[in-house]
C-alpha cells in the first residue's frame, strides 16, 4: 500500500528544492510571459485596410451608405467590384482580396419591408488572426451605416432584432479559427513544454547527484516517489495558467465565456499528464541532457500535430492519429470549447477521457520502468 | 531469528557484464557484532553491502537478513536497516534539519520534529540545523549521514567507509558511539581502509577481487595469515631501511617509533633479510609475535602483489 506520510515526505522535499532552485522557478514563470510577448508581436491582432471585393446585385441609397461606411472603417479597403460569384471566388482564392462582400438582390426593398435581408461576407480565413477583427467589426459597421436610414422606418421595425443579417463564410478554414484560438493554444504549448521538462529530470537528477542511493535504501515505494515528485509542480502549472489567462483577458481582450469548473478539471488533468510524461522520461533518461532531448522529441509533434499550428481536420490521417494520442490535442479542444464557446462537462466529455486514459497509461509505464534497485 | 544471525547469506554473487565483482560470498554476522570489511579499492565491499540491503539484486545466492529473505523481502529489510553510503548522498540543497526530517518521514516515524531535535543534539549539529548540507565540510557531512541512517533506530547498521575524511577525535567519538549501539544489540557491518578502525571490530572479513579470503576473529588474523615478525632497532634506522629494501625477502616493513617491524610469511627469507643488516651500529634484532598491525599492513599492501592465490591456499 502507498503510504500517505511518505508521499508527503517526498512532496515537501520537492517543494523545498523547487523553492531553492530559483533559476528554474524563474524560467517557469518567464516562459509564459515571453511566449505571450513574442506571439503578441507576431500576431497582428488588429489588421487594417484589408483588400476587399464587392459584388452588388442591388443598388440604392442603402447600399451606397454601406459601402461608404466600410471605406471609413479602416478595416476594409474596396479594391474591386465583381459581377459574378465566380469572379469573386477567384479573387479570394488567388489571395488578391481577403474579403468578398455580396449585397443580394432586392436588398433595398427587403430592408425597407423589415425582412432582415442578408449580407454575405466571404472571408479568407487561412490566417484566422487576420480574419477575426474585421469579421467582428462587420456587424458594427452595418449597424452604423443603416442608423440614419433606420430612423426613417416605421417604429415597429426600429427596436428588437438588427435590421440586416450579416452572414459570414469563413473559407479555407471552416472550423472558424480566430485569433482567440492562438492564446488558448499557447496555454497548451506552454504547459506542455515547461512541465514535461521540469519532471523529466526528477529522477535523473537524483541519479546524477547520487542521492538515489539514499532514497532507495529507505522504505519508500515507486508509486510514492512518483506521486510525491510530480504533484508539487501542479502548482507551477496553475500559476502559468493564471498568467496566460490574465494576459488573454487584459492584453488580448479574449473573454472567458464558459464555466470554470470543466475547464479546471481539464486543466488539472492535462497538467498532471504532462508531469507524468516528464516523469516517465526521467525513468528512461540516464542523464539530464538525454532528458532534455527526449522532452524536445515530444515537444515537436505537440506543436505540429495538435491542431495548434495547422487545422486538425486538414491533416493527413496518420498525423491525426498521432495527434489524438497527444494530450495537448484534447486539451486544446477543451479550452477552445469552454473558453470561447461556453461548453460544459457534457460537451467536453469526449476529450476528457482520452486525457485521463493517457495519464493512466503513462503512470503505469513509469511504474513499470522505475528501478527499485541500482542495477 | 534463525541461528541468531543478523546476516546469514550464502553464495552471494554479483556480475556486471562479464566481470564477477562479488564471487560466492558467504557472510554470517551475529547479533550485536561489529563486523569489519577490509579490502583494497574495487574489491567488492560496497557491492556486497548494497546486496545485503536490497539495493542491488544478487545474481546468485540466498539467505536472510534480520530474518527476512534477502531476495524477496527487501522492503522489510529496508525498514530495519540503516545504510550509510560511501559517497555523501543526502540532499546538498536541503538544510541539515530538512534532510533529517525527510528521512525520518520516509520511515513513517512519529514525532519527527522531536526525533530530529534529539538526533541533531546528540551529534552536535544543533546550532547548524539550518545550514545547507552542501556547504558542510567533509567531516560534518559524514556526521550528518550517520545521523540520517540512525534516525529510525535500525537493528542493523551498514556503514560504507563512514569515517573517510573525518578528523581523529570525531573518529574516536564515532567508534565510541558504534560500540554503545553494539552494547544495545545493534549490529554493525562496516567497511574501512583504516587499521586503527579495523582493530576495533569483533570480526573481520578480508576481501579481494570479490572473494572473501579471510573471515575470522580480529585477534586471530595474524595467525590466519601465518606471519612471522622481527623487531629491529639500530642507531641509523634510515640506513637499515635502505639496506633491507635492497635485500628484500620480507612482506611488511613498518616503522613503529624507534623500531622497525619486519614481517613475512617465509621464515627463511625473513631471516635472510635480517642478516643483510648484520654489521650496523647499535643493531638489536629479535623475533616477535606478529601483531594485528603487521597483519593489516600485509593485507592492505598485498593488494598490489599476487597475494590472492597464496592466502587462499593457506586459509581457504
Ligand atoms: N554499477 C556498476 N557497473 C559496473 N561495474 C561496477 C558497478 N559498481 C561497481 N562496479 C565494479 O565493481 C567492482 C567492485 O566495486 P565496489 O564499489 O564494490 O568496490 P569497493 O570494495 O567498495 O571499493 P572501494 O574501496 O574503492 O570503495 C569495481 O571494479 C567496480 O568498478
Ligand atoms: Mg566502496
Amino acid at each position: 500500500m502507498l503510504s500517505l506520510s511518505r508521499i508527503r515526505a517526498v512532496f515537501l522535499k520537492e517543494l523545498v528544492q523547487m523553492r531553492r532552485d530559483r533559476p528554474t522557478f524563474a524560467i517557469m514563470i518567464m516562459v509564459p510571459i515571453m511566449q505571450l510577448t513574442l506571439f503578441g508581436f507576431a500576431i497582428d491582432t488588429d489588421p487594417r485596410h484589408l483588400p476587399t471585393a464587392v459584388e452588388l446585385r442591388d443598388d440604392g441609397p442603402l447600399t451606397r451608405s454601406l459601402l461608404a461606411s466600410m471605406r471609413q472603417s479602416d478595416y476594409f479597403e474596396i479594391v474591386a467590384q465583381v459581377a459574378t460569384d465566380e469572379e469573386g471566388e477567384a479573387l479570394l482564392r488567388s489571395g488578391e482580396v481577403s474579403y468578398l462582400v455580396v449585397i443580394p438582390e432586392n436588398f433595398e426593398r427587403d430592408f425597407v419591408r423589415g425582412e432582415r435581408p442578408q449580407i454575405l461576407i466571404a472571408a479568407d480565413a487561412t490566417d484566422p488572426v487576420a480574419a477575426a477583427g474585421p469579421i467582428a467589426a462587420a456587424n458594427e459597421i452595418a449597424r452604423r451605416a443603416f442608423a440614419p436610414e433606420l430612423d426613417r422606418l416605421p417604429a415597429r421595425l426600429r427596436g428588437g432584432a438588427a435590421p440586416i443579417d450579416v452572414v459570414i463564410h469563413r473559407q479555407y478554414n471552416p472550423a472558424g479559427e480566430t485569433s482567440m484560438n492562438i492564446v488558448p493554444g499557447l496555454l497548451g504549448i506552454i504547459l506542455t513544454m515547461t512541465l514535461i521538462m521540469i519532471t523529466s529530470i526528477a529522477l535523473t537528477r537524483e541519479v546524477e547527484r547520487g542521492t538515489i542511493e539514499t532514497l532507495l535504501s529507505t522504505p519508500v515505494r515507486a508509486g510514492e516517489i512518483m506521486i510525491g515528485k510530480t504533484t508539487p509542480y501542479i502548482l507551477v502549472g496553475v500559476i502559468q495558467t493564471l498568467i496566460v489567462l490574465l494576459a488573454a483577458r487584459i492584453v488580448f481582450h479574449i473573454p472567458f465565456i464558459g464555466d470554470p469548473a470543466p475547464f479546471l478539471l481539464a486543466l488539472l488533468l492535462f497538467i498532471f499528464t504532462n508531469l507524468m510524461l516528464g516523469y516517465l522520461i526521467s525513468t528512461i533518461a540516464r542523464t539530464q541532457m538525454q532528458a532534455m532531448q527526449m522532452t524536445f522529441f515530444i515537444f515537436l509533434p505537440s506543436i505540429l500535430l495538435s491542431g495548434f499550428m495547422f487545422p486538425f481536420a486538414a491533416m493527413p490521417v496518420w498525423a491525426q492519429a498521432i495527434g489524438e494520442a497527444l494530450p495537448i490535442t484534447h486539451f486544446l479542444r477543451v479550452v477552445r470549447e469552454v473558453m470561447l464557446k461556453g461548453a460544459g462537462f457534457a460537451e467536453i466529455r469526449n476529450d476528457i477521457w482520452p486525457i485521463a486514459l493517457i495519464l493512466t497509461v503513462l503512470a503505469l509505464a513509469a511504474l513499470a520502468r522505475f528501478r527499485q534497485t541500482l542495477d | 531469528m534463525k541461528n541468531g544471525g543478523v546476516i546469514d547469506v550464502k553464495g552471494l554473487t554479483k556480475r556486471f557484464g562479464a566481470k564477477t565483482v562479488v564471487d560466492h560470498f558467504d557472510l554470517a554476522v551475529p547479533r550485536g557484532a561489529i563486523y569489519g570489511f577490509l579490502g583494497p579499492n574495487g574489491s567488492g565491499k560496497t557491492t556486497t553491502i548494497r546486496m545485503v540491503c536490497g539495493l542491488l539484486k544478487p545474481d546468485e545466492g540466498a539467505g536472510q537478513v534480520l530474518g527476512f529473505d534477502v531476495l524477496k523481502e527487501s522492503a522489510s529489510i529496508k525498514e530495519r536497516v540503516g545504510y550509510m553510503t560511501q559517497r555523501f548522498s543526502l540532499y546538498e540543497d536541503l538544510s541539515i534539519r530538512e534532510n533529517l526530517e525527510f528521512i525520518a518521514r520516509l520511515y513513517s516515524l512519529d514525532h519527527v520534529r522531536d526525533r530530529v531535535d534529539a538526533s541533531l543534539k546528540s551529534l552536535g549539529l544543533a546550532d547548524r540545523a539550518w545550514q545547507l548540507a552542501g556547504t558542510l565540510s567533509g567531516g560534518w557531512k559524514q556526521r550528518l549521514a550517520l545521523a540520517a541512517c540512525m534516525i529510525h533506530g535500525p537493528e542493523l547498521l551498514l556503514l560504507d567507509e563512514p569515517t573517510a575524511g573525518v578528523d581523529p577525535k570525531a573518529r574516536r567519538d564515532f567508534w565510541d558511539a558504534i560500540r554503545d549501539y553494539a552494547a544495545e544489540g545493534v549490529t554493525t557491518l562496516v567497511s574501512t581502509h583504516y587499521m586503527d578502525e579495523a582493530v576495533q571490530c569483533d570480526r573481520i572479513a578480508f576481501i579481494a577481487f570479490g572473494k572473501k579470503l579471510i573471515d575470522s576473529k580480529t585477534a586471530d588474523i595474524p595467525g590466519a595469515i601465518g606471519l612471522s615478525a622481527w623487531r629491529i632497532e639500530a642507531d641509523d634506522l634510515d640506513q637499515a631501511t635502505k639496506i633491507l629494501k635492497a635485500a628484500g625477502g620480507y612482506d611488511v616493513l613498518a616503522r613503529f617509533g624507534a623500531a622497525i617491524h619486519l614481517a613475512g610469511r617465509d621464515d627463511n627469507a625473513l631471516a635472510g633479510a635480517v642478516r643483510s643488516i648484520g654489521g650496523l651500529a647499535g643493531l638489536e634484532a629479535e623475533p616477535i609475535e606478529a601483531g594485528l598491525e603487521e597483519a593489516f599492513i600485509y593485507l592492505m599492501a598485498g593488494a598490489a602483489d599476487n597475494y590472492a592465490n597464496g592466502i587462499e591456499r593457506r586459509v581457504g
